[in-house]
């Protein structure tokens, strides 16, 4: 994305990268106008703090599970839905309650995206996924949540190379994939200096 | 040494432990980054323990040997886990559906402060220049059947961190059960704080000194294990 030259992007990810790599690389590149996150102060985070502090990025800071469901809604078709999560602390300010069988509840808006970008392990030419332990993440949703979901995945197959019991994200949800049969791990980058470009 | 700052009672590794010693067979747990991660080596060996990480997983195991880790299998601190036979992954949305949905037995949780009345702050120091970052500390206060903290009893400066009302930003209202410090173990109860437990060589008059709220004695047939 740095060498395609998109700016005045808004990021939806659980935080904002590691080092000067990746989401980092892109922030320090003065490409991203605001984040969505729920946790932007990660060890190695130095680039997002910087920008923050002087007001060059804005934060809209959510809390994890809610990050989760305002995607999973976005990919849904349900604008809006209550959560029991922040209530009667800073980040419920101003949002409005509502009382579920003597519980409050805060109503929080769907997130969608024009781009999805996805890591999984494995592909078919349909756009069926299978990931990779932990690195499922927040995959599954945002590709359901993303006008335009792309998949780097370490092999693609042709239809039938993955059992479709174990599908994880139907093809339906993803527009392209991309096979990238060797992917590089930020915490390796992160731990070597790398920097991009 | 300030008045409140305290270097006697249980050291962290026997915090932890103390915390495991509640922790019942067969239990669903999910532990914060940092201290609560400590407990994990101290359950009995009798009991399994369920480990659920927020990123997506099940079944957690300990840190693999080294230069066997895989970058793609880590837990919510990011850290190098393994997984355990009968372990599953899951995307955000069904880990948070766990979190929220009562699905998790207990969550151990560290604290900047807790009041009497079990609201916890542990996310932002409130400072003007801090980074805000709360990850998912709201949804498991919201949603995990049972809360505990482990935490040192009072801050680095000596102030009580168990206290009347809390004055930093809230993480939730209502929803610690328990804390474990190194001090005593001390309960949440409609009636205020209740001493549990008290480390040794530690009085019920240390505590009180160090805790910014009214403690209540100990009750004569406490269960010293959890409901």
């Amino acid at each position: 994305m740095i060498d395609q030259g998109a700016s005045d992007l808004t990021l939806v990810s659980n935080n904002c990268g590691s080092g000067e790599i990746g989401l980092a690389a892109l922030l320090k590149a003065g490409r991203v106008r605001k984040v969505i996150c729920s946790f932007p102060r990660t060890a190695n985070s130095t680039v997002f703090p910087e920008l923050y502090r002087s007001g060059k990025c804005e934060l809209e800071l959510t809390p994890q599970g809610t990050l989760a469901e305002r995607i999973r809604a976005g990919g849904a078709g349900i604008p809006a839905f209550y959560t029991p999560s922040a209530v009667g602390t800073p980040l419920g300010e101003g949002k409005e309650t509502r009382s579920f069988d003597g519980r409050d509840y805060l109503l929080e808006h769907a997130l969608r995206a024009d781009f999805a970008l996805i890591k999984g392990r494995a592909a078919d030419t349909h756009g069926n996924v299978v990931y990779h332990k932990t690195a499922r993440n927040f995959g599954p949703i945002m590709a359901m949540a993303a006008d335009v979901a792309i998949v780097q995945a370490r092999s693609v197959l042709a239809p039938g190379g993955i059992d479709p019991e174990a599908v994880v994200t139907p093809g339906i949800f993803v527009e392209r994939v991309v096979q990238v049969a060797e992917p590089a791990h930020e915490s390796e980058l992160v731990a070597a200096g790398a920097t991009y470009p | 040494m300030m008045p409140g700052a305290t270097n006697f009672g249980w050291t962290r590794e026997q915090m932890a432990e103390r915390v495991a010693v509640d922790i019942l067979d067969g239990s669903y747990v999910n532990l914060g980054i940092g201290l609560p991660e400590l407990v994990a080596g101290f359950i009995p060996k009798d009991r399994t323990v369920i480990y659920h990480t927020e990123n997506g997983m099940i079944g957690m195991g300990g840190s693999p040997g080294q230069g066997e880790g895989d970058p793609e299998l880590i837990n919510a601190g990011k850290r190098p886990v393994t997984e355990l036979p009968g372990a599953a992954y899951f995307h955000h949305a069904d880990s948070f559906a766990m979190i929220r949905g009562g699905h998790i037995d207990l969550s151990v949780l560290g604290a900047l402060q807790v009041a009497c009345n079990g609201d916890l702050a542990n996310w932002s120091t409130g400072e003007p220049d801090a980074i805000p970052a709360v990850g998912g500390a709201m949804d498991l206060c919201a949603g995990v059947k049972r809360v505990c903290v482990i935490t040192t009893h009072c801050t680095k400066s000596g102030e009580p961190k168990l206290v009347d009302a809390c004055t930093l930003p809230l993480t939730g209202l209502g929803v610690v059960d328990r804390i474990y410090t190194e001090l005593a173990v001390i309960d949440v109860t409609p009636e205020g704080f209740r001493l549990v437990e008290l480390a040794p060589g530690v009085t019920f008059d240390d505590v009180r000194q160090r805790t910014g709220a009214p403690l209540l004695q100990k009750l004569e047939h406490a269960e010293r294990i959890a409901p």
